[in-house]
């Protein structure tokens, strides 16, 4: 680049970058690695390794810690978000995926997908502290915002089952399409989404009612309907928008939240799987498993900036303020 | 007084290209047709091929269309710099290019009067172009609207000295047929306007090579990068070779003494 182009470009990187500072953190399955990005400079800073096939990721209290799911070593690693070392590890249970820390870092819940449990997990003990039968093959799994409810998605029976917190019982069952695989509370906890991999499509629940509002499907032009797998879900603190990860369709749907509708496609790389917002969500980070990086998605404008290669088979996602 | 009888030729020839551009619908028709019959068309079907590697200056996975702006911004400034160099004939044939080249200043000067007027012709129908084209959800980072605008003068002005080379052989009008067939197709084919250089390695070697030398092919990449912010050194260097070659080339084609014009028994 030349001088006076670099010149306006540094200062138009220092504008745009201005409160960039997060740290992301991404799980990589088959290098059994966690690789870090800085949001600053969007490059891979570090990449350190970890239990094996790890994939769900979560930050924990004062976000400290991590937690990462190392499916086969049959345990979540406890990682130091400042030293990246392996802390500790929580009695998971077999072959952990997906899990969900509660909004006071206290509990987290573990889809056990071969046992068809969910675990919670007393972080502070370390202990499990109470194993709770739903469907068959459990997949996705959160925590309502106002801690009322955890919702774990069953991948064959097809639902959404509504486990009480307090109680630690289901309590309801929503009925969804085919292979529900992750699920999502709006802030003010009041509609849950979930995606379904098989019927490609976006089931949006009313919590008071338990009852179906509306289901959307995809459509892209050029992308066959099978590719359309939607997993990962992020609805904004505001709900204007709600952003699914398409899979192999390498695509993030962008849906407006008030009038539950598709507004755009934004390409992204290959099977896109994991979404997380930076901390002020101005920008979504998404997981590309098979082209093995990660995309970074201006929000404002609904433009992917910049693809990052982080390391082979990139799964879940965690942004550190 | 001097310097003055040479403002007062470049805004004359400008003038002239600007009017005949502005009045003749159809040809601005055309030339926006062409590209937008591509972008609409062609790319549509190949919406999905790409995105499969990132290459500079795209810092991320692109559709097709996208891919395929830069270069039909070329075939624009291509078919333009070929269409000048048409009406040069046609300029010949009817007599005025004949007042043209007896105003009493420098050959070379007239000639590059003329290169300029037709690359703001090009200039004005490409961000035509680039305009459809962001309602069509091409958008470039609006910089990149700014940084085109320099790397497009001097693709149009390389273009364009090619086409008014080109009009220093052509004798009539119907052999214009020709230049499309021996001059455009190739140049916009063998190049990367469709086609990223390491997609045409994959399939053949000699294209591959030939693609790398084409000068359309380096005015597309200094295109490409520069609608993005970037500067490609190469590319410009490689342009602006080429320009000194094609212009140096077209006036000793349009000298009287020397040149093809008086091989064919002048204009």
């Amino acid at each position: 680049m030349n001088k006076p182009l670099s010149l306006i470009g540094l200062i138009i990187l220092a504008v745009v970058h201005n409160g960039l500072a997060e740290t992301i953190f991404v799980t990589l399955e088959k290098d059994n690695a966690l690789a870090v990005v800085d949001g600053a400079t969007q490059t891979l800073v570090n990449s350190v390794r970890v239990g094996q096939r790890p994939r769900g990721i979560a930050l924990g209290k004062n976000q400290r810690q991590l937690y990462i799911a190392a499916s086969d070593d049959d345990t979540i690693q406890i990682v130091d978000t400042e030293t990246l070392q392996v802390v500790g590890r929580l009695p998971s249970g077999k072959d952990p995926e997906t899990f969900a820390v509660d909004p006071r870092g206290d509990f987290l819940y573990v889809s056990n997908e071969d046992d068809n449990l969910v675990t919670v997990i007393d972080i502070a003990q370390q202990k499990a502290v109470k194993e709770i039968p739903v469907g068959v093959e459990p997949e996705g799994i959160v925590v309502s915002p106002d801690g009322r409810w955890v919702v774990s998605t069953s991948e064959t029976t097809n639902m959404a089952h509504w486990i009480d917190r307090r109680t630690l019982a289901i309590v309801a069952n929503t009925l969804v399409d085919p292979r529900p695989r992750a699920a999502a509370f709006t802030s003010d906890s009041k509609q849950l989404w979930v995606t379904s991999e098989i019927a490609g499509s976006l089931t949006i629940i009313d919590v008071a009612t338990k009852r179906i509002i509306k289901t959307l499907g995809f459509k892209i032009p050029g992308v066959t309907q099978e590719k359309i797998q939607p997993v990962g879900i992020r609805i904004d603190a505001k709900r204007r928008y709600g952003y699914v990860a398409l899979g192999p369709a390498n695509r993030v749907a962008v849906i407006d939240a008030a009038k539950l509708q598709v507004k755009d496609y934004l390409l992204v790389g290959q099977r896109v799987w994991n979404l997380e917002f930076s901390p002020d969500q101005k920008r979504l980070y998404t997981t590309n498993g098979v082209s093995n990086d990660i995309s970074i998605i201006d929000l404002e404008w609904h433009k992917v900036l910049k693809s990052v290669a982080v390391g082979n088979y990139p799964w879940g996602v965690a942004v550190k303020p | 007084m001097r310097l003055l009888h040479y403002l007062r030729a470049l805004r004359g020839i400008i003038v002239r290209e600007l009017y005949r551009f502005v009045h003749q619908g159809g040809r601005f028709g055309a030339a926006l047709v062409r590209p937008l019959v591509w972008l609409f068309i062609f790319a549509a079907g190949f919406r999905s091929t790409l995105g499969i590697a990132i290459i500079p200056p795209y810092e991320t996975y692109i559709l097709y269309e996208v891919y395929i702006t830069p270069g039909l911004i070329g075939m624009i400034q291509l078919f333009n710099g070929m269409q000048s160099s048409l009406s040069m004939v046609y300029d010949r044939e009817m007599g005025s290019m004949k007042t043209l080249l007896i105003t009493p200043l420098p050959r070379w000067y007239l000639l590059t009067s003329k290169l300029v007027a037709g690359t703001l012709v090009s200039i004005l129908q490409v961000y035509t172009f680039l305009a459809i084209a962001w309602l069509y959800q091409i958008q470039p980072p609006p910089i990149g609207y700014l940084t085109v605008l320099p790397a497009l003068l001097l693709t149009g002005l390389m273009l364009g000295s090619l086409g008014l080379l080109l009009s220093s052989f052509i004798k009539q009008l119907e052999n214009f047929a020709g230049v499309m067939n021996f001059v455009i197709f190739p140049m916009f084919f063998m190049s990367t306007a469709l086609y990223p250089l390491w997609k045409i390695k994959e399939s053949n070697e000699l294209l591959y090579t030939l693609a790398e030398y084409n000068p359309f092919s380096q005015a597309v990449e200094l295109i490409r990068f520069a609608l993005y912010g970037q500067f490609n050194q190469y590319a410009f260097c490689y342009t602006l070779a080429a320009l000194f070659g094609f212009l140096g080339l077209a006036i000793v084609g349009y000298n009287p003494s020397k040149g093809m014009m008086q091989r064919k028994g002048g204009a």
